[in-house]
């Protein structure tokens, strides 16, 4: 099977440009295979490898689900980073007709799912909004709606898991990647973002990006990556991808090579200007136009390349495999003191899962 | 405080009457099945097959033929005293892909004089895989995805080539296992049945097979890339299968077959027989769904009995369990408890039974001591009895013959004194 052609960890970078489409050639041969039938064949092939075929029909037919959280102050251009990381306006803001413009008084969590498919792969794609979050005067506890937010989904797939007449297959709510908006400040962390993340990464992968990266010059944006990075390790911030997690050499290589570079330094935007003939995604100002998927502007696609290209299906993996299974057990270590719940998960629930 | 808002573009589930958001460009989400087929790749599948059916029905054979290598195995005795499951393991590579295959022989099947247990092997071993995975699942610490999946996908079942119809021990347990695994019926040794008497049996079996309510495994319909391959197949179940795994030349190349001074039958000629079709249906084109029927149906089903045996509810939030594991575990030792108990006071009623036996024998030896000892009595009344009236008699013999002796003499001595003429007298009076 091919790999679709992109910018990718371990190979060099391209050469300034939109990258290119790969197609993604047709499954080799119908339902008997390329090497049925026909005189002075292999007849020593059994077909075992036609199960690799019969995995993405399946695969196709069911379609992949994926849920992102994002979170950070109002204004750091998180509904436009969405729209332009899925070419399309599935951020809640452009769902809805009424923009609320008014930041909230308190932390919501808002979802807004959307159905997208791209050469025959279906996909439930949900976005799910955090708007208040750090905008309040006093922002103390601010994780504790999105911490109760998660955890309630991880509730919530456990419940169905255990029911003795259960849903063919789980709809899975769970929230797979949590991508941090930091503010560029150029310095350093704010002791908000070193307690959410904190807090965070032990539940759910953070992906930490510094946002609107377009007021940072390269050098101070390198001066500041390397400053987060120092500060996620003193703090023994885990983010994805994570260290423990690496399953091989080979793994542990490509994601070197990505922790090396994160915070992604990324830019959004869903409006097309001509740059060189091309129409290009970008953002226009007097002193020049930022290409948005230019990778010597801004670092959106390897973002980009990181969360759908590459590493969905490990994103997905971790969230089920790991951080839902120590949600898992934590529940179940409890006391089996049974209580029906009418909403949720009460206060010492909450406290238990706060680090 | 905070609320919570959800809110969706669409209207239900996933391709029904969903509004579509059109993408602007290419976003590349369309790589997920190459990214989830990777992720298979490096993980590598697991396929476990159980042949069911008499011994000396070429299920060996046609294991080796179908995987195209040699598993070991001596062929079995025809006089095991009852049902055992053998299960193997192998690792085989094809390209890229690694498959752990385990096949599962029934040794001993339908040899022995009284099959009414055959099948109860079967399917404890069945429900025994599991079991194994249920236990799995339920387990605090778990590790599914690294768990070596032992459940049966597929079972073969062996039909002698009888031309006629199928026996009652093949329905009996057909009927028995097809809630429980996926089964595919096939026709062994079929060189042995002319085409003509082929076709007539299999109408027959598959007719027997629906009048019994058996439901044997259908190749899905449902998507449309196979689903024409997968119902034409369909009508031809059960397959007529010849195993050969010696290699006889036609033409210019080397071929599986059987060689009979009549003709050789080449294996995969689809004019010989179906062995292509069965490696194509089981193998190159349904192999993943019947992995999956094997988890979200058969698993399902003997979760749902075994939770629901073990008393637990869905309905009752209050009594519904949290830790699935621990209360199952305390329903299981509370079981164990209850069959302790039943089995102690099992074990008293005997010790109470035999002693009230005991009791009653000596009561028994008693009495009939008691009797003896009357009868004794009684005997030696009737002796002392005996004895004088045996005294008295002879007392009075001792008497009479003193008498006789006494009156002896009186008459000797009379007859020696002249009293002859008495006598002669008396003597002519009695002439």
């Amino acid at each position: 099977f091919s790999a679709v052609s992109n910018v990718c960890f371990g190979m060099k970078p391209a050469a300034p440009a939109v990258v290119p489409d790969a197609t993604v050639s047709p499954a080799a041969g119908g339902p008997y295979g390329e090497k049925a039938g026909g005189p002075g064949v292999d007849f020593s092939y059994v077909g075992i490898d036609a199960i690799l075929e019969q995995m993405r029909r399946k695969a196709m037919k069911q379609g992949f689900e994926l849920n992102i959280m994002v979170v950070g102050q109002s204004g750091l251009g998180k509904s436009t980073l969405m729209n332009t990381l899925f070419k399309s306006k599935v951020s809640r803001k452009s769902v809805l007709a009424t923009a609320q413009e008014k930041i909230p008084k308190t932390i919501e969590i808002k979802s807004v799912s959307h159905d997208i498919e791209e050469k025959g792969v279906r996909m439930k794609l949900t976005v799910i909004d955090t708007p208040g979050f750090g905008d309040q005067i006093n922002n103390e506890n601010c994780w504790q709606p999105i911490m109760k937010f998660i955890n309630d989904q991880y509730e919530a797939y456990l419940q169905e898991e255990i029911n003795i007449n259960r849903k063919k297959r789980i709809p899975d709510s769970r929230v797979h990647c949590c991508i941090y908006f930091i503010p560029p400040t150029g310095h350093c962390l704010r002791p908000l973002d070193v307690e959410f993340m904190r807090r965070l990464s032990k539940v759910v992968n953070i992906v930490p990006v510094i946002a609107k990266a377009d007021t940072l010059t390269l050098e101070e944006r390198d001066f500041f990556k390397k400053k987060i990075r120092e500060e996620l390790r003193a703090n023994g911030i885990d983010v994805y991808p994570q260290k423990e997690f690496d399953e091989d050499a080979e793994d542990r290589m490509i994601n070197e090579k990505i922790r090396e570079m994160i915070p992604f330094a990324v830019v959004g935007s869903d409006q097309e200007y001509q740059v060189n003939g091309r129409r290009l995604l970008g953002r226009k100002t007097k002193w020049g136009t930022i290409e948005v998927e230019n990778i010597a502007h801004c670092e959106f696609a390897y973002l980009r390349d990181l969360l759908i290209r590459t590493h969905m299906q490990n994103i997905k993996d971790i969230t089920s495999s790991i951080h839902y299974e120590m949600y898992r057990v934590r529940r179940l270590n409890e006391n089996n003191t049974v209580v029906a719940h009418a909403n949720g998960v009460p206060e010492h629930h909450l406290a238990a899962h706060e680090m | 405080q905070t609320k919570c808002f959800f809110y969706r573009s669409h209207i239900g589930e996933q391709g029904e009457g969903a509004r579509a958001v059109p993408l602007a460009g290419h976003v590349g989400f369309d790589s997920m099945p190459d990214q989830l087929v990777n992720k298979s790749v490096n993980h590598g599948f697991c396929f476990n097959i159980l042949c069911v059916g008499e011994t000396g029905l070429g299920k060996s054979t046609l294991m080796d033929t179908l995987f195209n290598t040699k598993f070991e195995g001596e062929p079995t005795q025809h006089n095991q005293p009852g049902v055992t499951l053998k299960s193997n393991t192998y690792e085989l590579q094809e390209s890229n892909v690694r498959l752990k295959l385990t096949v599962v022989n029934t040794v001993g099947f339908g040899d022995q004089i009284n099959k009414e247990d055959s099948y109860k092997s079967i399917v404890e071993f069945i429900d025994a895989q599991f079991e194994a995975y249920l236990q799995e699942e339920l387990k605090i610490k778990r590790t599914l995805h690294s768990y070596h999946d032992t459940r049966i996908h597929a079972c073969l079942y062996f039909i002698a080539p009888t031309g006629h119809s199928l026996k009652s021990l093949d329905l009996v347990t057909m009927k028995k296992l097809d809630s429980k695994v996926n089964i595919i019926p096939i026709v062994a040794k079929s060189d042995a049945i002319s085409k003509s008497e082929l076709a007539k049996f299999k109408i027959k079996i598959t007719s027997e097979l629906v009048s019994n309510g058996v439901q044997i495994y259908q190749f899905p319909t449902d998507d449309e890339s196979v689903a024409e391959i997968n119902s034409t197949m369909n009508s031809h179940l059960p397959f007529a299968v010849v195993g050969s795994t010696e290699e006889v030349k036609i033409g210019n190349k080397m071929v599986k077959a059987r060689q009979y001074p009549w003709g050789t039958v080449q294996v995969e000629n689809e004019n010989h027989c179906d062995f292509v079709k069965l490696r194509e249906m089981l193998i190159r084109v349904n192999m993943e769904d019947l992995r999956e029927q094997t988890h979200t149906r058969h698993y399902e089903l003997y979760r749902r009995c075994k939770l629901e045996e073990m008393g637990f509810k869905d309905t009752d939030p209050d009594s519904k369990p949290f830790s699935l594991q621990e209360t199952y575990e305390a329903k299981r030792n509370e079981f164990m408890g209850e069959l302790q108990k039943k089995e102690e006071e099992m074990r008293q009623m005997f010790v109470q039974r035999v002693k009230e036996k005991e009791a009653e024998l000596k009561e028994a030896e008693k009495e009939l001591h008691e009797k003896f000892d009357r009868l004794k009595k009684l005997h030696q009344d009737e002796k002392k009895k005996v004895e004088d009236k045996k005294k008295s008699l002879d007392d009075e013999l001792n008497m009479f013959k003193q008498k006789k002796t006494a009156a002896e003499l009186l008459h000797n001595q009379a007859q020696q004194a002249g009293g002859s003429t008495t006598l002669k007298r008396d003597k002519e009076r009695k002439k």
